[in-house]
């Protein structure tokens, strides 16, 4: 398969496009301007897609909720202050039971933050982000090649489920250029068809597609709705990869740029003898919780690296409870660490727990 | 024999309003699905409710609906017409919802030239929260966040959003009416009718407000809520046609 140089962002927006993706609105932000742009370029030659410089990022996510309502696969993008504004959407996207991919490449924070990348949104995307109580599936890429299967993927899990999903990247994702290849696109019309869509009335009753439900029986039984969807996708879609963890006494947990990053301080470590592998959840709702269970039946102590000050590292205490002990690295703000500096880490932490004889 | 000459319109589904007595809303919608009836266009036609009074909309009007986040209802259009420009689709918004929290996506959807069709329901107030103060209150009306009457230092100055919508280049049709009486319902009719066809050719964004009397929380009668559109609310919000290119080569 010919490989193509390409940023991540550009990765990102031509994966969708061949995955079916036909209406895409975004509104400027740093680090994401090249999805919009490229997806700007790239629509305009297929007579059948949509690109809306949107005036705002709640007016884009809203225009990505009608077309959603209308059948169509709809993207939207941004970075971590604009995704904030995006929630009331995402919200009543996920009460309306639509499918919608939103493309989070995260930067520094809170509040107006800084350009640089981060990981400081995982809460927020993980915990559904917005008002209540719903579940975001979140993928979380740490390569170009994954950048490709996992957009095209977020396509497929969010129609299936009908569900809002967040690609779920930083600055250095979207950033940086790395050889892929594509797969050849996916023609829309092909799609399974949608039996729920607006598309008028011919042949049948009028559709309604809402989230107001005033009576609290019937607000509380789609919520239980909900909930057995939420199981369904977390019995399912739960995934990871597992990295040099045969016969390891000792395991880092990261995720996306982390996880890249951590893989550099694993092969180090490894090549200084030290017997250290790397967990590394590729959705991070569901979290693989069994996975990272079993793991603890050989590994005793933990170390999660992210670049924040600790968030998925809350998900992992609950997913080995006692069975293991569960030790921080992070860096918050855009800055990002170095393998040699997390390769320190796991080399002290191994000496303390004499994991390195 | 005899033959029938009023009849609810297909439309509408065979529901009873849940608006208060001597509410505009009632009238609005059976005039907007006679003119989807008149048009033919009801088995293509996807409206767009707001909220407020009117966000039960879809229990009423006998089309595909698709609810929209309060003042979005023009991006959620905006996002369904583009998906499927063979749909008429129309919003049914009030004055909080497009005026307030809605400005923005008012405005760039009319600037943008959307083929779309906006039905602007002005009575002054926010209705279903209890009549607090509107974007479109007049100086000097009490509110629940009024009770001294509406002061421009303290509240701002009623907004004129039709004015507003007609400077953008990408509206094509934008008329103020009221249904005041059956001459003003006639004239209001005429109007939605004229903001559907301006979608169906393809032209731009059409809007038409609406001046609607809300006897509950204006605390009047329906008679003097209709005689208070007519003498006080019009003197801030002329009715007519406030912009119309059609014949200008759109």
């Amino acid at each position: 398969m010919v490989k193509e140089l390409m940023c991540g962002s550009h990765v990102i927006a031509e994966a969708a496009t061949r995955a079916g993706c036909r209406f895409y609105a975004g509104y400027p932000i740093t680090p994401q301007n090249e999805i919009p742009e490229y997806m700007s370029e790239r629509f305009a030659d297929l007579e059948d897609a949509t690109f809306i410089q949107a005036e705002s990022e709640l007016a884009a996510i809203n225009m990505v909720m009608g077309a959603s309502m209308a059948g169509v696969r709809a993207m939207t993008s941004s970075s971590s202050p604009g995704i904030s504004l995006k929630l009331e959407g995402i919200s009543y996207i996920a009460g309306m039971e639509l499918p919608a991919v939103i493309v989070n490449i995260m930067r520094g924070g809170p509040g107006l933050g800084n350009i640089a990348p981060s990981q400081q949104d995982y809460f927020q995307a993980t915990r559904g982000g917005g008002h209540g109580g719903y579940r975001t599936i979140v993928l979380a890429p740490h390569s170009g090649q994954e950048l490709v299967t996992l957009t095209m993927k977020a396509f497929d899990l969010a129609d299936s489920y009908r569900t809002p999903v967040i690609l779920l990247g930083d600055g250095l994702m979207g950033q940086m250029m790395e050889p892929v290849s594509f797969p050849d696109p996916i023609d829309p019309a092909k799609l399974p068809k949608k039996d729920w869509v607006l598309n008028g009335t011919k042949g049948r009753n009028s559709r309604l597609i809402a989230s107001l439900h005033l009576d609290p029986v019937e607000m509380e039984q789609f919520n239980w709705k909900l909930a057995r969807k939420y199981a369904a996708i977390s019995e399912r879609e739960a995934e990871h990869e597992s990295y040099l963890l045969d016969g390891a006494r000792f395991a880092v947990v990261a995720f996306g740029t982390a996880a890249r990053i951590a893989k550099g301080a694993v092969n180090r470590a490894r090549e200084a003898g030290l017997e250290v592998g790397l967990f590394r959840p590729i959705t991070l709702w569901p979290f693989p919780e069994k996975e990272l269970r079993a793991l603890t039946r050989t590994v005793k102590h933990i170390l999660v690296f992210e670049m924040n000050l600790g968030q998925m590292v809350e998900d992992v205490k609950i997913s080995v409870g006692e069975q293991a002990s569960v030790h921080f690295h992070g860096r918050p703000g855009g800055v990002i660490s170095t393998p040699h500096e997390v390769e320190n880490v796991i080399k002290k932490l191994m000496y303390e727990y004499e994991l390195d004889k | 024999m005899a033959k029938q000459i009023f009849k609810r319109p297909e439309a509408l589904k065979d529901a009873i309003f849940h608006y208060c007595p001597g509410c505009g809303h009632s009238i609005i919608h059976r005039l907007t699905a006679e003119v989807i009836d008149e048009l033919g266009i009801r088995e293509r036609t996807v409206g767009v409710p707001p909220a407020g009074c009117a966000v039960l909309a879809y229990n009423y009007f006998d089309v595909d609906m698709g609810e929209a986040p309060h003042g979005r209802a023009l991006a959620v259009a905006t996002g369904i017409k583009r998906a499927r420009p063979d749909l008429i689709v129309f919003t049914y918004q009030g004055d909080g919802d497009i005026a307030a929290i809605g400005t923005a996506e008012t405005i760039h959807a009319a600037n943008r030239g959307e083929r779309l069709t906006a039905i602007f329901v002005n009575n002054g107030v926010y209705g279903m929260t209890g009549g607090q103060m509107a974007p479109t209150t007049l100086i000097g009306q009490t509110t629940t966040t009024t009770q001294r009457g509406r002061a421009p230092l303290r509240d701002g100055y009623p907004l004129d959003l039709s004015q507003m919508l007609a400077v953008a280049a990408g509206s094509v049709y934008v008329a103020r009416t009221s249904v005041t009486s059956p001459k003003s319902i006639l004239k209001t009719k005429k109007a939605i009718k004229k903001a559907f066809q301006v979608q169906m050719n393809d032209l731009g964004f059409a809007l038409v407000e609406i001046l609607s009397q809300c006897p509950t929380n204006w605390k009047l009668s329906s008679v003097d809520s209709c005689k208070r559109i007519e003498e006080e609310v019009v003197k801030s919000y002329p009715l007519g046609v406030i912009k119309d290119t059609t014949g200008k080569g759109h």
